[in-house]
């Protein structure tokens, strides 16, 4: 029997959706009981959430006041505390994710293995390398430990109708006071979220401005569509950081994705490559994008983009 | 004032596109362009313009990796690093090796900062900087885009999925960069022809005092990402709605 601990992502008392695929993924493994692991100050409406995923045996709230911000240098040492029984650790490869869980494998004297895609056996998984251009089937050693962050956008989120016990958890862990939490800002909008949106908007350096942008809005509006990024638009000041899609940004799945002005280097299809259907709008019909996308439009942007807009809107 | 290390990795250049072996252990590297990690380029940038502040007396790059790794530390060092030390493997070490190496350094050095990428473009693993600063038991700063040090402390905003965090850590400890931290600068040849005269150590990790895993995590088999379908392609904006609503997107 194999025994997984999931830590759970959360902000503002609300369960991240990366949860929910880690628990699919670690479902994968077989044979498996699953715990989640809720750390915060106040961890009872996160704990809630997270009992009513499917296929969960507990949830483990450990609660303490420097559990108010996701520290990974605090997180850590109590999870690598609580997680010496288990035979599994995984957490989402989400930024919370691939700060932490490195951590935490480094303290257990374990190695990690990065963005699970799928699972074979519960000691062998596949991964992408090379920004997605290989995918390298990995082997953690048997009778270890086997620490992991799992690519969300290769999981459907497990289904909810769960009734997992929550009990209290309390560790022995020397908590550091070197590493202190400061501000965050962030768009707090309306807009779906990236990260999870089943329709995403994205835009490259053709969009020439910020204030063009405000075309991309209007039509990710009409789509009810998340609005994304390349590096390139990022890098120029056009999008807030937290939009850049791509190896080095977010890895997105979403249902629908537009790609307008961006040619598509090998980076950033990376980020997209699970999409379920990729437009692309492009003046230069030799950009790379062409060769990835589902349905390619040649053509300038400024004129087709306020069409699409109207066209949609005319439907609804 | 003490050093800033920086962790220097030999990689497949970005621009190149990466092919599967036929045999399916790994990727083509005869003949492929190799540069430095373009996150460690980063780090290195960073580090080099801590010291032209005087807020740091040495510069170190640190690669490990194979005997060509020497190139790319030559880089460092015409970029402006005061030295360079290879440690120097056969064949690729995991995150928590490469780790174990750093730490050693660190013992060795007493660093106030180590500055490394946020992942390898190759390995895509992402996890040296955390293990490292785990070890250490010190703290760590990921995916920097902002990094300012003051008094015995480092004021650190990270790239985060939600936005932008702040975060404060005392020194020593390990900072990674994300890609908006800073823009490496460019060599001159000037700056090349002086490089060759500084010190570029080897050494290995049995003088080190480091052990592989005797059980590690083991890659069994490489392959090609499976292939998109062709798409279509369509003349304007109301074909492209169409053809969106004949996939049931729409």
């Amino acid at each position: 029997m194999n025994k997984a601990l999931i830590i759970a992502e959360h902000f503002q008392g609300k369960l991240n959706a990366s949860t929910a695929k880690c628990v699919s993924c670690v479902q994968a493994i077989g044979d498996v009981e699953i715990d989640i692991a809720v750390l915060a100050a106040d961890a009872g409406p996160v704990a809630a959430e997270a009992a009513t995923l499917g296929g969960v045996r507990r949830v483990l709230m450990l609660e303490r006041a420097e559990n108010s911000e996701a520290l990974a240098a605090v997180m850590a040492p109590q999870i690598a505390a609580l997680g010496r029984g288990y035979t599994h650790l995984f957490g989402p490869s989400t930024t919370f994710g691939k700060d932490l869980m490195p951590r935490i494998a480094a303290l257990l004297g374990v190695g990690q293995i990065s963005d699970v895609m799928a699972v074979e056996s519960a000691y062998r998984f596949r991964r992408p390398v090379y920004a997605s251009n290989a995918i390298v089937t990995v082997e953690a050693p048997g009778g270890r430990i086997v620490v992991a962050t799992v690519r969300t956008a290769s999981f459907q989120p497990a289904a909810g109708g769960g009734q997992a016990a929550i009990e209290r958890a309390q560790v022995e862990a020397t908590l550091p006071t070197h590493t202190r939490f400061v501000s965050r800002s962030g768009a707090n909008t309306d807009r779906p979220d990236l990260q999870s949106a089943t329709r995403v908007v994205s835009g490259g350096r053709a969009l020439a401005s910020a204030e063009n942008f405000q075309l991309l809005y209007r039509l990710a509006d009409a789509l009810g569509a998340a609005v994304g990024a390349s590096r390139a638009a990022v890098d120029a000041g056009y999008a807030a950081n937290e939009l850049q899609v791509g190896q080095t940004g977010k890895i997105i799945a979403p249902e629908l994705y537009v790609a307008l002005g961006i040619s598509g280097a090998i980076q950033h299809l990376t980020g997209i490559k699970d999409a379920r259907t990729i437009v692309a709008v492009n003046k230069d019909s030799e950009a790379p994008i062409f060769e990835v996308a589902d349905i390619g439009l040649v053509g300038d942007l400024f004129q087709i983009v306020p069409e699409l807009e109207r066209l949609i809107r005319a439907r609804s | 004032m003490s050093p800033i290390l920086v962790g220097i990795k030999r990689v497949i250049d970005f621009s190149v596109r990466v092919r599967v072996k036929p045999d399916g252990s790994g990727v083509v590297t005869d003949g492929v362009k190799m540069s430095i990690n373009p996150f460690d380029e980063i780090a290195l940038e960073e580090a080099l313009r801590i010291k032209e502040r005087n807020l740091a007396n040495e510069v170190i790059a640190i690669s490990i990796g194979p005997a060509e790794a020497q190139q790319q530390l030559r880089t460092a060092l015409a970029m402006g690093a005061d030295r360079a030390l290879l440690v120097q493997v056969d064949s690729p070490v995991e995150p928590l090796t490469a780790a174990q190496v750093l730490w050693k350094l660190v013992q060795k050095h007493q660093p106030q900062l180590v500055i490394l990428g946020k992942q390898a473009i190759d390995d895509d693993n992402g996890q040296t900087g955390q293990m490292l600063a785990a070890l250490w038991d010190r703290p760590q700063a990921t995916y920097a885009s902002k990094l300012e040090l003051e008094a015995g402390r480092a004021r650190v905003t990270r790239e985060v999925d939600a936005g932008l965090e702040t975060i404060e850590i005392d020194l020593p400890g390990v900072v990674t960069t994300d890609l908006r931290l800073n823009e490496p600068r460019y060599i001159k040849l000037p700056d090349i022809m002086k490089a060759k005269k500084k010190p570029l150590d080897v050494t290995t990790l049995a003088e080190l005092g480091v052990a592989a895993p005797a059980q590690g995590i083991r890659s069994l088999k490489f392959e090609p990402p499976a292939p998109r379908a062709r798409g279509v392609m369509v003349k304007d904006a109301a074909e492209l709605i169409a053809a969106l609503q004949q996939r049931g997107v729409l």
